[in-house]
């Protein structure tokens, strides 16, 4: 049957149905199911989050300065995303001011986790989608060799007896029979298309990054005592700082920050040399490999993050942008207010959820929640043994979040876009250098392979952030100011009887809201609206598809069987399933009355 | 087999002599309490054991345990990825998904019968009849159950896996449950804390390669070798307490000295780990030492305990009768006096270990 989604797409589920869950490579549980006509092409997508946790639930009735250790539980891929949401959301209620130095501190870990995350992501979960591993054992090292140095004249690790010793040990592990992570990949699919070298040049750096990205991290250890889930504080950051005095070693010491600022130079230094160089050689060989757009040349969200100042968000302030495309139209960002209860709704007609009546709409202050876990007529299979879910009715565990009604897409591309279209010069330029360099016109960003650039490229510019605000920090201490931490406002005794609060980031995967409730010291109500949860969205009561399910349509799939194409579009994504599948809490209800069936 | 990187080849590619193997395997000998004629068998066994299959499983959690485990700096993830252990089914990172990752699980689990080790992250709700964790349609503990039934032992990352962590905090909305409490037929090593840290989680792995055998545990089953210890005990900020130094407001002149934490809530005096030995990310630091008290996270139920600010009260020091509030505000003499009881104390049991051990 053929229908037109509001958004502008065609669905008809006549053809084949294909089924992937687990969905692999990405943060938690999800399912996939598509149906692909005669010619191998995507004709309708469902997309099913299979995990929820209640993480808000478990919040009720708790002390506000602890939300945002168990936020941060939320995701430990992101990890300290959800924490720095949170203490900005208690902040926000509570009217607490923070210093200069903890905000230049807390920038400094969310870029960090940013460019850490982008990384991780580009080469551990994504890469495979696109780089033929076993394919590596054909290269020949010295044109792998030749390869590197033309893409990357300054990354010193490209000789080709550096290229042999990794292509040995490769081999070595895929003649022991013994395939581990790669076993059962599509690695004869025809839709793998670099050459050898690329395919070795990639999967070394597959072994580079994951030796990189342990010591990136070393900067929440040092601010925060550990990642993942680095500490966090209301009001601050815990991590005094005294470089002058009597037991400086006990504190953020002259050691510590050249550490800090060691590793941020190994970022720059990755992302230019490594990442964006990898991104251009591999998508050089995909160029003509344009699906997965979806709603990015239609509707986009982004919040905006990474303050100039302490406690100021206004959106000429954030050098993450902030803003909301509809329609196609990029001539007009509109502001995004997540406060206002017109703008930001959720709705549970197609998610596990029930809000009492059909169509229903709540902006996160206002959420209701009764998980109810019922499944279509033309399910196939049974309860506990779905082998066909039956979109037509509920089919997922994340809620669908709407902007004025629209289905939006979050993240690093809708960051890009909304940035471009505002003109922000950082982007612009590094937008346009990309296209120029790759020979592409600027419509090409709307794809697969253009969420997956606009990651790198916005890991290289965090890595100049970072650098950035660790020279603010610098300034600050050589002026005198060492004070990380306003503890006015700690005691509870001093906090109103009522206060409620919105904390927004731009989390590696997009936009991210908490938004909570205080009365009495103590948390009434938590709600969190996730990247995942924009993203991976069902239908709403409307029929507007979200953005997972928008960007497979129309793919042309080599094999059905195989899904390397619908894997490499729904990873472009990042998706983050724990953290998009939670809940709202019913307002100044108990917390028993939970209904769980 | 010859193409199969063995211990042994991956020893020797770490740059380790033969002489130094054969060494490693006497004193593995010794260690298991075996006659010398057991060092070539060993060294034999290492020279040709295929790597151990690993299966990796995920429940409900936040992926933060396969996080840590991927900072892991010696071993590095790598090597242990591609040397030490096959990880035949790992959902976050193997290449393949749907049915072909199915089948892997399903391969590995009939062709390795009772030999894989089964690595569980997250845990089972059981709520709603286990549909709160969907996997492959179906509820995410039939898997676990399906895994664990053939495995070899079961390790249970992060408090998830072994004791439930955030989502079992109250009021439990689905009944998320630890592995233990599922399967009960299987020998399992809790390795606790949210997450565990990296080579803690790599050091539990390679012990069990290397001495082919369980770590010894404690009575709530962690291994006793990075668990017996409580945080507060190895704590380089332990004598600040022992003076009565403490940090009383965030970033006071105390916090800038490095007092201790523990009037700001620290866990430290409650918790059992290595963060303050191993501490975090090849030693750079740990919560303390980063100027926030430890929130206790690899203890049971340590959601519901009292807030992470909020003092512990009661504990006990020195082997003496006194709380530590009651200590911090004594007077100096009094806790010199103190000190100077425990270290004779200390001194003279080592005496005694001397002695029974000559």
């Amino acid at each position: 049957m053929t229908t037109q989604t509001p958004n502008g797409f065609t669905l008809d589920n006549s053809g084949k149905r294909v089924v992937v869950d687990p969905v692999t490579r990405i943060e938690g549980h999800m399912r996939c199911e598509v149906n692909v006509n005669d010619e191998g092409i995507i004709t309708n997508a469902v997309s099913t989050g299979t995990m929820w946790r209640g993480l808000e639930v478990i919040l009720k009735g708790r002390d506000p300065r602890d939300a945002w250790a168990f936020t941060e539980r939320i995701c430990g891929v992101c990890t300290g995303t959800h924490a720095l949401t949170s203490v900005r959301a208690v902040e926000d209620a509570l009217g607490i001011t923070i210093p200069d130095n903890a905000n230049a501190i807390r920038n400094i870990m969310q870029l960090n986790l940013q460019i850490h995350d982008h990384i991780v992501h580009f080469y551990h979960l994504h890469a495979l989608d696109w780089v033929n591993p076993v394919n590596a054992l054909r290269a020949d090292p010295k044109a792998t060799s030749e390869l590197q140095q033309m893409v990357s004249p300054s990354h010193p690790l490209s000789s080709p007896g550096y290229f042999r010793d990794v292509q040995n040990r490769l081999k070595k592990f895929v003649e022991s029979g013994q395939l581990g992570l790669f076993k059962n990949g599509y690695w004869d699919n025809p839709a793998y298309l670099l050459p050898p070298e690329a395919d070795l040049m990639a999967t070394t750096h597959y072994l580079e990054a994951l030796d990189l990205q342990k010591e990136v991290v070393k900067v929440h250890t040092i601010f925060g005592g550990k990642n993942p889930h680095p500490n966090w504080l209301v009001g601050g950051v815990p991590c005094a700082i005294n470089v002058h005095g009597v037991g400086a070693v006990g504190a953020i010491n002259m050691e510590r920050l050249n550490m800090v600022s060691s590793i941020i130079d190994r970022c720059i230094e990755f992302n230019k040399n490594v990442y964006l160089p990898d991104v251009v050689a591999i998508g050089g060989f995909y160029k003509n490999w344009l699906y997965g757009g979806g709603l990015s040349s239609r509707a986009c969200l982004a919040y905006g993050d990474i303050p100039e100042n302490p406690n100021d968000f206004s959106p000429e302030q954030l050098h993450l942008p902030r803003g909301a495309i509809i329609n196609g139209n990029l001539n007009e960002v509109h502001d995004v207010d997540t406060r206002d209860p017109e703008q930001i709704q959720e709705f549970v007609d197609h998610s596990w959820y029930d809000y009492g009546e059909p169509g229903k709409g709540l902006h996160p202050w206002d959420g209701e929640t009764s998980p109810k876990f019922e499944l279509g007529p033309n399910l196939k299979g049974t309860r506990t043994h779905i082998e066909e879910i039956d979109e037509g009715a509920k089919y997922s565990w994340i809620k669908a979040p709407r902007w004025r009604g629209h289905a939006m897409e979050v993240g690093p591309l809708a960051r890009y876009i909304v940035g471009y279209a505002k003109g922000h010069e950082d982007i612009k330029n590094q937008v346009d250098g990309l296209l120029r360099t790759m020979d592409l016109p600027v419509n090409a960003l709307f794809s697969t392979l253009g969420r997956t650039a606009a990651r790198a490229l916005e890991s290289e510019y965090c890595g100049r952030l970072q650098k950035h605000f660790f020279d603010k920090l610098i300034t600050n201490i050589k002026n005198g100011d060492s004070s990380t931490a306003n503890v006015e406002k700690w005691d509870p005794k001093t906090w109103p009887k009522e206060a409620k609060g919105v904390g927004m980031t731009e989390a590696p995967r997009g936009a991210l809201g908490h938004w909570v409730r205080i009365k009495d010291g103590r948390i009434e109500n938590y709600q969190c609206v996730v990247p995942t949860t924009w993203n991976g969205s069902p239908r709403d009561s409307q029929g507007n598809i979200g953005a997972f399910e928008a960007s497979l349509l129309d793919t042309k799939m080599e094999r059905p069987e195989e899904p390397v194409e619908i894997l490499r579009t729904l990873h472009s994504f990042d998706p983050c399933l724990a953290c998009s599948t939670h809940v709202m809490s019913p307002e100044g209800d108990p917390l028993t009355t939970v209904k769980v069936r | 087999m010859s193409q199969i990187e063995t211990f042994y080849d991956v020893m020797r590619r770490q740059g380790i002599t033969r002489r130094s193997f054969m060494k490693y395997c006497s004193l593995t000998a010794a260690a298991l309490g075996l006659g010398p004629s057991f060092v070539p068998k060993i060294a034999h066994a290492m020279e040709t054991k295929p790597r151990t299959p690993v299966i990796w499983v995920h429940g409900l959690e936040c992926t933060c345990c396969s996080e840590s485990f991927i900072r892991s700096a010696h071993p590095l993830a790598k090597d242990v990825v591609l040397s030490m252990i096959s990880l035949d089914y790992d959902d976050t990172l193997m290449a393949a998904a749907g049915h072909a990752a199915e089948a892997a699980f399903e391969d590995t689990i009939a062709k390795y019968k009772g030999n894989y080790i089964l690595a569980v992250e997250g845990n089972p709700p059981l709520n709603e009849d286990g549909m709160f964790c969907i996997t492959g349609g179906k509820p995410f503990v039939e898997k676990l159950r399906h895994a664990a039934k053939d495995a070899k032992a079961i390790i249970s990352w992060g408090a998830c896996a072994s004791y439930g962590c955030v989502q079992a905090a109250a009021p439990n909305p689905t009944q998320a449950t630890p592995v233990h409490k599922v399967i009960t037929d299987k020998p399992i090593i809790k390795v606790p804390g949210c997450p565990p840290i990296a080579e803690v989680m790599t050091g539990v792995i390679t012990y069990m390669l290397t001495f082919d055998r369980m770590p010894e545990l404690d009575r709530q089953g962690r291994p006793a070798m990075f668990y017996s210890q409580r945080i507060h005990d190895k704590c380089y900020r332990r004598p600040h307490f022992d003076a009565g130094q403490f940090v009383e407001q965030w970033d006071d002149d105390a916090a800038r000295k490095g007092y201790c934490l523990y009037k700001m809530g620290c866990k430290g005096p409650t918790t059992y780990n290595a963060c303050s030995t191993v501490r975090w990310n090849e030693g750079v630091s740990f919560p303390i030492q980063s100027g926030h008290g430890c929130i206790g996270c690899s203890e049971d139920g340590f959601w519901d305990q009292n807030g992470f600010y909020e003092r512990v009260t009661g504990i006990k020091q020195f082997g003496i009768e006194a709380t530590a509030d009651q200590i911090g505000f004594a007077t100096t003499a009094v806790v010199g006096g103190a000190v100077a009881v425990h270290a004779a104390a200390s001194a003279l049991k080592r005496a005694q270990k001397k002695n029974e051990e000559a």
